[in-house]
Parts: C-alpha cells; structure tokens; sequence
C-alpha cells in the first residue's frame, strides 16, 4: 500500500513536470512494452513507462557517458572484487548496454554475451545509449532461459554472469526459480562469480533469498535501494580478498564516477531473511504476485 | 435438472480450458522462454483445437444425443490431460533438444499436449446446445445461455488461475485438482440421468 501511495505520488508529481522526464526524444511500441527514451539536463534515459512512471531502466549522462547514474550498476561491479579477470561474460537483459558496455572497457580481453529478449531494446540501445556490438560483445535476440539452456548443451562456460532481466514493474517468473538458477549454475566455471539485480522492497525478497541460498549456498548481499547479490562457483572469498581485490580497480573505476571502497560497506554475509518463506520452483513461481 | 448440468458441464469446461491454457505457458516456460512466440503458439494450438472440437461436438450430437455422453466428453477431455502430468516435462524437454527455433518448438509442445484435451473440451459446448434447444423458436435463446455459461467460465479459470491458484498450489497440484473437479462433474451428469429415471 505504502508502495503504490508513493507511486500515485510520483505519478503525479511527473506529471505536473516538477519531476518530469524530461524532453521525449524517442518512443515505440515494441513486441512487450512502450520503449521511451527520454532526455533531461544532458541525461538520457531508458524508460518502459510514459514519463518514467515506474523507474528508469537505464540512464547516460551525454557529455561523459562512462559515469554510471545508478547505484545498483555499481554494485553489479562489486561481482569483480570476487573474480578480478573474468574472460568469458554473460549479460542476461540489456537494458541500455551500460553494463556489457562498462565492463568492455573495464575487461579489453573479455568477450562479452548480452541476451535480450526485445529487439526493440537492443536497436534503441544501440542508436540512442551508444552500446555497438563488436568482435568482443555478442548480442542474442531471445528468452534468457531458452538462451542459457541451448549454450548448457553445448557445453558453455562463463567466469561472470550477470542477471538484470527484472524490473519492479514485470518479473520474468522463469528466470526467478530454483532450476532456472541451476542451470545458470551449470554455465559456471570454477571460481566464476553470479551477480543478480534483484529485489528489496516486497515479500518476494525472503522468497528470492531462500532460492538463491538453496541453489547457491551462502552469497554476499548488497542492499541500497536496490538488492544485489554476489556469489562465487564454489565458495565466497572473505572479505579480505574482497577488499584486497577492490583495490585493483581504484584507477578503473575513477571515469565510472565512484571509488571502489565505496562499495566494501555495502557487502554483507547476514541472513536478513525468513529462512521458512517457500522456495520459488517452475512449479511454484508466482513471482509478480509476491512482489506487491 | 437435466439442463442444469449441461449447464454445469459447459460452465466447468470453459473453466477447465482456460486454466489449462494458463499453466501451458508455465510449463512450456522453462524449455522455450516466455517471449511473444511461445504465448503465440499457445493460445493457437487452443484456439485451433477449440474450432475443431466444435466441429467435431456438432456432429456427434447428430446421433443419440444424452446427457450421459455430455458428462463422458467432460472426462475424457480430463483423462486426455493426464500426458501433460506424466510425461510433460520429459516430451518438452526431448522437443526442446531436437527444436532449436523457440517458435517451432513450442507450436509442437503445445500440440502433443494440450491438442487433445482442448478438442474434446471443444466438443462440449454445442453437443451441450443441442441438449438445451427445446425448439427452432428459442435454440437462439439457449445457445446464448449456453456461451454466456461456458465464457463466464473461462472468465472465472482465466482470473482464479493467475491471481490466486498459482500463489497458494503447484503447477500439478493445480491440474490434478482440475482433472478430479472435471471428474465429479462428470460423474455428476452421467448418474444424473438414471437417477432421474428412478424417482
């Protein structure tokens, strides 16, 4: 309830243009959903909802587009203080490109896959957030499950997967169960590390936890507004080597427009969770209706 | 009494269908995503099985119609949704092998799933019209009785399925309780008729 009062109210505010989007530059109806990109103040922004209703998918400021504008995108890199040199990098949702984009800069060795379910969104991101596909970034145009799926079979491994495929607004119920992250666990190559955007703010965080736990064992959690998690194939590094690793990236992260170490606080290993809430399963998945 | 359960058949048909149509997309989620295609082929195959049966229900209904047959098709359309329970998993999962393209595949899985139960839920409606329609004067007035049940029916699956069903039940604990509602219905219009006959 507290939720959709401060929805309402955002909806209003944006709508007397107190907090409006800014200047609409580009709009279509994709096979799934309004794609808009608005732009404010030299921002420019991604959005599934007339005037950002309910959140930005993604944002770039124009005249430096390496700065990262959110926090959860930051904390998605937290997953290298885990793993400082992964080779092969999976991206499930693309949103603007920001991360696949980001992390070619940061990795120059890595080859990068991006799977995205809407071609909509790919061409937008390409033509309006500055993300190209090239030798070491592959775009898939299809389901993120049927995608990890078909690369299972063919015996693919990762050292980095990301998972940014959910937003507040709609939840793809098959990417948030039990044998969805085993197979996800499947693609992980020993000491390969999974970072997931996820969710803090409704029950179906107690339920994500549990099935996160019973797939993965014990992860860090990043919580800030957004929710992060962070684990590693195979058991998560003390926070020394955590802290130790961070610093390999003081120089790398200084044109993404934060410190490293600012994130170190945000790492905890504390089970805030109900450990009894039910398991979410591809029998039991009901993900969108837990998250209200 | 009669035109009450034909009444309760189509209504719980119109259920039954919707419900199921709901729970194919869950299930065929996990092998071939949850995009566009896979909503496309689904609600196709339904739709395809659904003209078909009417066809097939009209025709049948040419020859000794009876309530007694109307509440056999409901149970048969639940025995044709036993496959999806027992080997589901393992025909979606050798399909999803063999198929690459997500399209195909789940046109296919939806097929050898949910084709037979659809078209004998399809059968229902107008084999149940032409157990209403007293005459030529008023069959319009029944058959408009009879969509409005089985519609508002699948009204009725369509909404309990993805607002509630889901949220407290497993998948197959759904459509097992599916199949034995289908079953006390049927069993319901297949005695109806002989107790009638003896009081």
């Amino acid at each position: 309830m507290k939720r959709l009062l401060a929805l309402c109210l955002l909806t209003a505010l944006a709508s007397r243009s107190a907090l409006a989007a800014g200047q609409l530059i580009h709009s279509e109806r994709s096979l799934y959903r309004q794609v808009l990109v608005y732009e404010e103040a030299g921002t420019r922004c991604l959005c599934f909802t007339r005037q950002c209703a309910i959140g930005r998918q993604s944002c770039v400021v124009l005249a430096n587009p390496r700065q990262l504008v959110f926090e959860y995108t930051r904390m998605m890199l937290g997953a290298l203080f885990l793993r400082p040199d992964p080779h092969r990098v999976l991206i499930i949702g693309l949103g603007g490109g920001t991360l696949p984009r980001t992390l070619a800069g940061l990795l120059p060795d890595a080859t990068i896959d991006a799977v995205e379910i809407d071609p909509a969104v790919v061409r937008v991101a390409k033509d309006y957030f500055g993300f190209v596909s090239g030798p070491h970034i592959n775009v898939f145009e299809e389901d993120g499950r049927a995608y990890v799926r078909r690369v299972q079979r063919a015996g693919t491994h990762y050292d980095l997967v990301l998972l940014d495929a959910y937003d507040s607004e709609y939840i793809p119920e098959h990417l948030l169960t039990r044998e969805f992250l085993q197979e996800v666990q499947a693609l992980l190559a020993p000491g390969a590390v999974l970072a997931a955007n996820t969710f803090s703010a409704s029950r179906l965080y107690n339920n994500e936890s549990v099935t996160y736990h019973a797939v993965f064992g014990d992860f860090y959690n990043l919580r800030s507004g957004n929710r992060v998690i962070l684990l590693r194939q195979g058991g998560l590094p003390p926070m020394a080597e955590v802290s130790a690793n961070s610093r390999r990236f003081d120089a790398a992260f200084a044109p993404l427009g934060f410190k490293p170490e600012a994130l170190l606080p945000l790492f905890s290993s504390r089970a805030d969770w109900d450990p009894d809430a039910r398991l979410l399963t591809d029998q039991y998945s009901p993900a969108n209706l837990l998250n209200r | 009494m009669a035109r009450i359960l034909s009444y309760c058949v189509a209504g719980w048909s119109g259920f039954y269908v919707m419900a199921i149509e709901l729970l194919g997309g869950r299930l065929l989620a996990p092998y071939f995503g949850s995009s566009i295609y896979v909503w496309g082929a689904i609600i196709t195959v339904f739709m395809l099985a659904l003209s078909l049966g009417y066809l097939a229900g009209g025709a049948w209904s040419m020859r000794a119609p009876s309530l007694r047959r109307l509440g056999l098709l409901l149970l048969l359309a639940a025995l044709a949704s036993l496959p999806v329970l027992l080997w589901g998993d393992a025909v979606l999962d050798r399909l999803s092998i063999s198929v690459r393209d997500p399209r195909l595949g789940s046109l296919l899985g939806a097929v050898l799933l949910f084709f037979l139960p659809t078209f004998i839920s399809g059968m229902i409606s107008p084999y149940a019209v032409r157990l209403l329609v007293a005459d030529r004067g008023s069959s319009g007035r029944s058959a408009g009785g009879l969509y409005f049940v089985s519609t508002f029916g699948s009204a009725a699956g369509t909404l309990l399925t993805s607002f509630f069903l889901v949220l407290w039940l497993e998948v197959d604990q759904i459509l097992w309780m599916l199949m034995g509602i289908s079953a006390l219905t049927a069993a319901c219009a297949v005695a109806a008729p002989r107790v009638e006959a003896a009081t």
